[in-house]
């Protein structure tokens, strides 16, 4: 007993306030705001997609998507994904008649604005335009799980499991890739 | 005294109040529903005569005065044993006797439950969180019907459901015809009951599925079999063609924004099945899962903010300007 200090006994009380606060603080990772307002209406004209442009272009502060860290708004966006038939072009990120989304590569940018510009205009090549189709936060949803598949948003917030058989690891423990642009995959260009 | 007299015949009228309604057990309006409510009722006045006279033999042993003078417990008293003992052991045969009757009716009752009419009337039910998708099965598949939260059954005709869900457990249960069957994702069930009395009646998800399971409601509208069969002709034929110059523009809204993206009308270029099929959406009694009258004003709430009226629920929040809102709305009211 000599060895711990006097007051030793009110240790218990203050390690389990301790505790408690640091459990409190994983609350946010889950709240569930059903009427939120999606991240600040986008300034398009400041938005590039592609190296393909005249002159240089001013550097854009990133639109940051605060769905990226909530865990109810990324699992939302999974069943978005899969409601609003992504999977029919992307698979379940692996790729298909699109471009694999759980890789490294972006044709059009990685950046969650520019996701969002591809999701809600379109691109060459077969992604459709879903302008006035799908509501700016549902959009903004999708964009933060697009995000997930290759481990660019938070992986404590990102499914960590499948409702049915998977055919991948979920998106908690997909390590953070590196984006780098890349042109059009072959699989997209014409064959002749 | 007098008060808590009063206080009891109170809350005796209060309990007979659940006898009664069109979501009660107690009130069966099915072949199934009546054999459970007679069960019901048979053990409700067998045990609760036992109860009473539990009751009283308790209350009449407390307040009964002890003999004057007790014989010695020790001395021995054969007639008295004997008398005891016969008191006893018929007690207790009557007992057995009792658990045995209940047991019995128990058993009949239940073997009367699963049995199936040969030809039913064949529903398929399909849980969502958090809506009821009803689709009338037929072997020629232009003739399915398709329709959500209401479901009409013809008086004197067995109705077999098929239950799924798509989601998590759900449950189904429309007390004045049946009791509960879980709806288990992966898992089909099915229940089946018989409509004896015509009318309209509610149900209720009886399986927590969510923050939205208290809103989770249908409704059964139990008619006559020609009224059935007019019923299910007319939900066979596609929407109903706008009229008005509103209608057209309330059309061409839906088909052409957020809506195409989960509802179908069929005859339009809407064919997604995420959300409920409003093909005929205007004849239904209620809008939300049989949580709001189905009028302009709930129907404008329901389209512009769900979010507010049901949070969770995956009708997402919309930005029509006010003009646009009514016209789908017309058009919506216009799908009978």
């Amino acid at each position: 007993m000599a060895a711990y200090p006097k007051n030793s006994q009110s240790l218990g009380p203050i390690v389990a306030m301790i505790a408690a606060c640091l459990i409190c603080s994983a609350c946010k990772r889950e709240q569930r705001s059903f009427t939120v307002a999606p991240p600040a209406a986008v300034p398009i004209q400041t938005i590039t997609v592609s190296d393909l442009h005249p002159g240089s272009v001013l550097p854009a502060a990133p639109v940051p998507n605060d769905y990226e860290e909530n865990a109810f708004a990324l699992s939302e966006g999974k069943r978005l994904f899969t409601q609003m038939n992504c999977v029919g072009c992307h698979a379940h990120g692996g790729g298909g008649m699109g471009p694999p989304l759980m890789d490294e590569k972006w044709v059009y940018g990685s950046h969650p604005e520019q996701i969002f510009l591809t999701i809600v205009q379109g691109r060459p090549n077969g992604m459709p335009s879903f302008a006035a189709k799908i509501p700016n936060q549902q959009v903004w949803k999708l964009v933060a799980y697009v995000r997930s598949l290759s481990g660019l948003a938070s992986s404590g917030a990102s499914p960590g499991r499948e409702d049915h058989m998977k055919g991948k690891p979920p998106e908690s423990s997909v390590s953070k890739a590196t984006p780098v642009n890349s042109g059009i995959p072959a699989s997209a260009e014409k064959p002749y | 005294m007098r008060a808590i007299l009063r206080m009891l015949f109170f809350l005796a009228v209060c309990a007979f109040t659940g006898c009664s309604g069109n979501q009660s057990a107690l009130d069966p309006a099915a072949t199934q529903s009546r054999q459970i409510s007679g069960l019901w009722w048979i053990f409700f006045a067998i045990t609760s005569a036992i109860f009473l006279l539990v009751l009283l033999a308790v209350l009449f042993f407390s307040f009964k005065k002890p003999a004057a003078d007790p014989a010695p417990i020790l001395v021995p008293n054969p007639r008295g044993e004997r008398r005891r003992g016969i008191l006893i052991g018929s007690l207790i045969t009557l007992t057995i006797l009792i658990l045995f009757g209940l047991l019995i009716s128990d058993f009949v009752v239940g073997r009367d439950l699963g049995q199936l009419d040969p030809n039913p009337i064949q529903v398929r039910l399909t849980g969502h969180q958090w809506w009821w998708e009803v689709q009338y099965r037929d072997p020629d598949l232009t003739k399915i019907v398709k329709t959500a939260n209401v479901i009409h059954v013809p008086v004197g005709k067995t109705v077999q459901f098929e239950l799924r869900s798509v989601d998590v457990i759900h449950s189904f249960w429309a007390p004045n015809f049946h009791g509960k069957k879980d709806l288990v994702p992966g898992h089909p069930t099915t229940n089946w009951f018989r409509a004896e009395k015509t009318g309209e009646y509610r149900g209720q998800c009886a399986e927590f599925c969510g923050l939205q399971h208290a809103h989770m409601r249908f409704v059964v509208i139990a008619e006559p079999p020609e009224k059935f069969e007019a019923w299910l002709g007319s939900q066979r034929q596609s929407g109903a063609s706008p009229t008005s110059d509103l209608e057209k523009r309330g059309q061409e809204l839906f088909v052409s924004t957020t809506c195409v993206m989960c509802h179908t009308v069929e005859g339009t270029a809407a064919r997604a099945t995420i959300g409920p099929n409003l093909t005929h959406v205007g004849s239904r009694p209620l809008i939300a899962a049989a949580t709001l009258p189905n009028d302009a004003a709930h129907l404008q709430h329901w389209i512009l903010n769900a979010q507010q009226i049901k949070p969770g629920a995956q009708m997402p929040q919309q930005t029509f300007s006010s003009d646009d809102v009514r016209a789908l709305t017309a058009y919506l009211q216009a799908l009978k």
